[in-house]
């Protein structure tokens, strides 16, 4: 079945079965392996793409759902001439990644939560992000978040 | 320490016009104790490559593959250091199989002297550091033991950097016809003061390279560190943040077949038989290939391979284990020691007979920890290749040497034959060391089959179900309390796989102690995870540590302090946390504070935690640590070591568990393998203490405190001791 999307700005038609999730037509067709493989089921968020500017965990969703739709993936979020998001720069900033498996998927939950928030309170940033991370870089995690969104203030003592 | 002269030149675009220095060193005992072990091995244990461009550009090849810790930056920092190089122009790459290396005489020469098969010169560092870990007794780690920077790093990067330094002044003295000692470095340059003249280090290292290097370079005084001790940004990260980096997941090549896999669902059984219809029935799957304890399914994109797989309906035998579980297990552990018959033993002075003559009070326990899993982030993904005869492997593994040996069994071939590309790792934490890689066999008996290269994923559900556990283990503990209340004597017997009566370290000063282990065998496949015995270990001691100051009446810090020795090591660090942690000043109502102290992979660390404790389920909000790992490389980046230590060393004991139900392991999935969640992970003070001790790792050692600081700030909190892991809900009143 051929099923159009936009990806990254791109308009694009692919052919797969209706019932393969996105991720895999990410990954595999589209070869935009910055979206990670992690659980299958929508529990670790490491396949986290926006779907029309959602937050949405791609292995969960089959590709025929998105037909028409705008998706992100985490190779779409920088400007177009390669200046990083400032959630990607705040990333790097705090030196948050580790093995760096799941940081795509916590950058594209952060950004959401910062599109929608503003400022996110505490409990806020604690409610979005919902991403597993293995080697335990929660805590740069919020620190980061803090210091893209302005409040510097708060993210100092932060860890 | 010896250090011969390896540099040569090597053509090719890449290095004309520059210099390459490599530099083998042996740290005399750990070769001594290694030479025995794996009998003919000489002298020649670390290798480093420094290579320096015309333009300047200093390339520093790392032997290890990087999961995580940072280590590539901060051996990078070692090199440069020593070598006075300009960081702006650094370049580390990270173990590439490069065809300028494949063929020297030295890979030749090293691989004939000491191994039974020929190494690749970009791995003799990684061989290196596992026949030194073999050497102190750990077991045999190679990216692991938290080796990386104390090991590699202090004995390979320092030195070459500053070997090659030494001859990069010597061929400057002789070009600027001033003695040596007139001579100083900077960035990248050799600077002579007195006549304002200076020569690029690209300038000089063609001939510097291929001059006699001096046997024992000078180091620098640690006072005149530029990068050593300085929290600089580490070089993998940029990529990670843009979704570029390569994981073995990402691997793409032309003409790519992806598979996935079941394995018997009791450990130890086969596959009896499998119809593969009804996954040839699915759109895209091409191959259905029995393997001896499992099935494979090959398609055109995993997820083909995944619906063909859950197509079929394969029968696997038990291997006759039923009966086991991981209550039948606790059970028969728990018998096991009381047969008082251990198979190892470690210790000083006689234990039990302290504990039998002078006890005023006796106290026992019994401790357990189930089997964990490592839940890296990426799940096993391997690709394989068998063209002309020769393999080639694209993957994350702990030890691409190893692998690469495994896998030419697997095949049949020489290791010759065998090319390993190591890629980046999402994660790792043991789970990936040599031993633990069945997918290296599953997915070479897969591509024997098929013309196209092919990339093995595990599903999370096999990864969590199929697992090279932390093992479940129980254990006795008893001591006895003197008149003034101090320890007379304390044992500790403990029932699992693995004997670690040596691997793990008591700090205390007590009279006599007994760390006596009972082997006992289940039919999982235990494994390292992060911190390894000292986990556990840990977790009886400190929790006990505290059953022994509440019987003697004493606050568990001022109890602890009475058993270690003054001016030690061991006590700064407790006095730093308790101090930095406000302990004994109040707490909000209804928290509680608890302490722990370990020392593991040579670095010790004191932890305390502030708990609370809500409908049973315990709550950490704050982590304070204080570490001594003697000079620290990369202070930020050693920080988040051992930040992420502590959080998974929380996530692991507050819900993780695998058990066992007649053979085969009940979890699957996060959902009932549940990780923490950043809303649970608290903020983590991490403060070193350097001192002038041998360098130890920071990989691991934040895990073993924290299990037992949550206990015992439990048990400040609720009353309740808790003494099977994992908490969840087991302080519920």
């Amino acid at each position: 079945m051929a099923i159009d999307l936009e990806v990254n700005g791109k308009s694009l038609s692919i052919e797969a079965d209706p019932n393969t999730p996105l991720l895999w037509v990410i990954r595999e067709e589209l070869k935009l392996t910055g979206t990670k493989f992690g659980c299958g089921i929508g529990a670790c968020g490491a396949c986290s793409v926006y779907v029309d500017g959602e937050i949405s965990r791609s292995c969960r969703i089959p590709v025929a759902a998105v037909a028409g739709k705008r998706i992100t993936t985490i190779e779409g979020i920088a400007a177009p001439d390669g200046t990083l998001h400032p959630v990607q720069q705040a990333w790097i900033d705090a030196q948050v990644p580790q093995c760096g498996y799941c940081q795509s998927g916590q950058i594209m939950a952060a950004v959401a939560l910062i599109k929608k928030t503003g400022q996110p309170s505490p409990a806020q940033v604690d409610e979005a992000m919902t991403n597993i991370c293995r080697c335990g870089t929660y805590p740069r995690i919020r620190k980061a978040i803090l210091t893209a969104t302005g409040q510097a203030a708060a993210a100092r003592g932060v860890e | 320490m010896g250090v011969k002269r390896r540099a040569f030149l090597i053509g090719g675009a890449a290095l004309i016009g520059g210099g390459l220095f490599a530099v083998s060193c042996s740290e005399r005992a750990a070769t001594k104790r290694a030479a025995k072990l794996v009998a003919k091995a000489k002298a020649g244990v670390f290798q480093t490559w420094i290579r320096i461009a015309e333009d300047d550009t200093v390339t520093i090849f790392s032997p290890h593959v990087d999961f995580g810790q940072g280590s590539v930056t901060g051996l990078a920092q070692m090199a440069a250091d020593e070598l006075d190089a300009d960081w702006a122009k650094i370049v580390v790459e990270s173990a590439p199989v490069n065809v300028a290396f494949a063929n020297t005489p030295l890979a030749k020469g090293f691989g004939g002297q000491m191994l039974p098969f020929s190494v690749p010169p970009f791995l003799n560092g990684i061989v290196g550091s596992a026949f030194a870990m073999v050497a102190r007794n750990s077991p045999l780690q190679v990216t692991g033991g938290s080796s990386t920077v104390r090991a590699t790093g202090q004995m390979g990067m320092r030195v070459a950097g500053a070997a090659a330094r030494t001859a990069l002044i010597t061929t400057a003295a002789k070009r600027l016809q001033v003695p040596e000692s007139e001579l100083t470095t900077a960035k990248s340059q050799v600077i002579h003061a007195g006549s304002g003249r200076a020569l690029r280090y690209g300038e000089l290292a063609a001939e510097a390279a291929d001059m006699t290097l001096s046997t024992e370079p000078k180091f620098k005084d640690p006072k005149d560190y530029r990068l050593i001790g300085k929290s600089i940004p580490r070089l993998d990260i940029p990529e990670k943040v843009t979704g570029s980096a390569r994981y073995g997941m990402d691997v793409q090549l032309p003409d790519l077949r992806v598979a996935t896999i079941m394995a018997a669902p009791v450990r130890g059984g086969k596959l009896d038989s499998v119809d593969p219809a009804p996954a040839l029935s699915v759109k895209g799957v091409e191959e259905v290939i029995k393997l001896d304890n499992a099935v494979a399914v090959v398609a055109r994109g995993y997820w083909q391979a995944l619906s063909g797989l859950k197509a079929l309906l394969p029968t696997f035998s038990d291997g006759g284990h039923a009966a086991l579980s991981s209550a039948s297990i606790a059970a028969a552990q728990a018998a096991k020691i009381k047969t008082n018959k251990p198979d190892h033993k470690s210790g000083h002075g006689d234990a039990p007979g302290a504990i039998a003559a002078s006890g005023v009070k006796l106290l026992e326990a019994d401790y357990g920890v189930p089997f964990i899993h490592h839940a890296m982030m990426e799940p096993f993904a391997l690709t394989a290749h068998f063209s002309d005869g020769k393999l080639q492997l694209w993957g994350g593994v702990q030890d691409p040497l190893h692998s690469r040996k495994v896998a030419a069994e697997a095949a049949g071939i020489s290791t010759d034959q065998v090319i390993f590309h190591p890629m980046m790792m999402g994660g790792a934490f043991g789970r990936r060391l040599p031993g633990s890689c069945e997918i290296i066999g599953q997915v070479v008996q897969i591509a024997k089959q098929i013309p196209y290269p092919v990339k093995l994923i595990w599903s999370r559900e096999e990864d969590v179900k199929h697992g090279t556990y932390r093992p479940q283990a129980s254990a006795h503990l008893k001591a006895a309390l003197d008149k003034n209340g101090r320890i007379a004597g304390w044992t500790t017997d403990y029932a699992q796989s693995e004997d670690a009566t040596r691997e793990t370290r008591f700090v205390y000063e007590v009279p006599a102690f007994s760390l006596r282990h009972y082997a006992f065998a289940t039919n999982q496949h235990d494994g390292a995870w992060r911190s390894v015995n000292s986990n556990q270990n840990g977790f009886y001691t400190e929790s006990f540590m505290d059953e022994l100051a509440l019987a003697a009446g004493e606050d568990p810090y001022q109890f602890r302090r009475k058993h270690l020795k003054a001016g030690s090591r061991h006590l700064a660090v407790l006095d730093d946390v308790a101090k930095r942690s406000g302990w004994g000043t109040p707490l909000t109502p209804g928290r509680g504070r608890g302490i722990a102290l370990v020392e593991s992979f040579n670095t010790i660390v004191a932890v305390v935690i502030e708990v609370s404790v809500n409908d049973g389920r315990p709550r950490a909000h704050q982590v304070f640590s204080s570490v001594d790992c003697g000079r620290v490389v990369n202070p930020d980046g050693g920080a988040a070591q051992i930040m992420g230590g502590i959080i998974m060393g929380l996530s692991s004991c507050v819900d993780e568990a695998i058990t066992l139900e007649r053979g085969a392991v009940v979890q699957s999935n996060f959902h009932d393998y549940p990780l923490l969640k950043l809303a649970e992970a608290p903020d983590v003070d991490v403060h070193f203490l350097e001192s002038d001790a041998s360098m130890g790792g920071l990989g691991e050692p934040g895990v073993p405190p924290t299990a037992p600081a949550l206990a015992n700030a439990i048990f400040a909190a609720t009353g309740k001791r808790i003494r099977q892991l994992p908490f969840r809900d087991k302080a519920k009143i």
